[in-house]
């Protein structure tokens, strides 16, 4: 039985197949609203992710793009394979403490605006391995948007992450990440 | 040396774990000892200044002919007081398909073992991975660093006074995760 996420609770849940557009002014063949919001919109329904896949929670992911759940249905169908090109990185599975650095590169390598999505216990917390050569999750070396729970988690879950990021993206301002408290953020893990 | 289809022969006649024990005790006398035999598989042990003599006794040498070393590890015993660490080779000879297991131990606080590199081109990696674990100090290895480890670990952790876990962790405790 599929397990009770956020989109597939019969009444309680707010996504629908199809959202309304965002507040604005309309008349006959015309909508005004402000660029943030058309910006957003864009963005949220476009989103390239690249998959960091390093174990089983890789292989939901891989269900989770197949056709039987089929993440395209959320505007991701692009799945890019250059940190150069995508907005969302998808750290899934067991990160080594040598791995480290190179899950921080890919994380430089991406333009802003990024997000990042922990997938599943090991991604988010060192899950089962409390051991010393596992990182006990990756916020301690890149900043975390959205973190799914699960070992592994179903593909259910990834898409409701995945619409975790898609509000964040939609509702984020244009400023923040001129901001000082982003900055901040950026500092503290080190990164200009 | 190349092996010769009599050699071979005197294998099939001659190998088995007695026939290396006694040649092993003629050659190095008492210093080889604690011979066992679990599960059939001939054990021994040396002293660690002796490692690369037996090791080369036992490859050079037409009746013995061990010339592949399968693995090679370290085991710490933390009560064994100045012989903490041992030194494990397993070694295989391919043409008699017999298997022997050779043993040196060492101090943990003079942890110098010589490196069998120049024997086996394959004890590079596993020398290198039982230093990562143990520390065990292979004199005369020529790239002793880690190898499976981040560079920065700074400490040995397969030996026994090190917990398992990870232990810069606070949000972990003892109630809700059994540490």
């Amino acid at each position: 039985m599929a397990r009770p996420v956020q989109y597939n609770i019969y009444g309680q849940t707010d996504v629908k197949l199809v959202k309304e557009g965002p507040e604005g002014y309309m008349g006959e063949g015309f909508f005004s609203t402000s660029l943030d919001k058309v910006v957003g919109l864009a963005r949220k329904n476009s989103i390239w992710p690249l998959p960091f896949a390093t174990s089983c929670c890789g292989i939901e992911f891989m269900a989770t793009m197949g056709s039987h759940y089929d993440l395209a249905r959320f505007g991701s169908e692009r799945v890019g394979f250059s940190p150069r090109q995508c907005d969302l990185l998808m750290v899934m599975g067991t990160i080594a403490k040598k791995m480290a650095p190179v899950v921080k590169q890919v994380y430089l390598q991406m333009a802003e605006p990024r997000w990042v999505l922990a997938m599943g216990a090991c991604a988010s917390s060192g899950g089962i391995f409390d051991t010393y050569s596992v990182l006990q999750g990756i916020d301690q070396i890149i900043p975390v948007d959205v973190y799914i729970p699960g070992c592994p988690p179903r593909p259910e879950a990834v898409i409701d992450g995945i619409i975790k990021i898609q509000d964040l993206v939609g509702k984020e301002s244009l400023r923040r990440r001129n901001s000082d408290k982003y900055k901040q953020l950026m500092d503290s893990y080190g990164i200009q | 040396m190349c092996i010769s289809p009599l050699a071979k022969a005197n294998f099939q006649v001659k190998m088995t774990n007695d026939s290396i024990k006694q040649q092993l005790i003629e050659k190095f006398g008492d210093q080889v000892q604690n011979f066992q035999e679990p599960y059939g598989m001939l054990t021994f042990e040396a002293p660690k200044e002796l490692n690369l003599k037996v090791l080369q006794f036992l490859y050079d040498e037409e009746s013995m002919g061990f010339r592949f070393l399968t693995d090679l590890q370290a085991v710490h015993y933390p009560d064994n007081k100045g012989r903490e660490l041992a030194v494990v080779y397993h070694l295989h000879n391919l043409v008699a398909n017999v298997r022997i297991r050779f043993k040196v131990y060492t101090d943990i606080q003079t942890p110098d073992v010589f490196s069998a590199t120049a024997l086996f081109s394959a004890a590079n990696w596993m020398e290198r991975e039982t230093y990562d674990f143990y520390g065990v100090n292979f004199v005369g290895h020529p790239n002793l660093k880690r190898i499976l480890n981040v560079d920065e670990l700074d400490y040995f952790p397969m030996r026994k006074e090190f917990p398992l876990e990870e232990q810069t962790r606070v949000d972990k405790d003892d109630d809700m995760f059994g540490r």
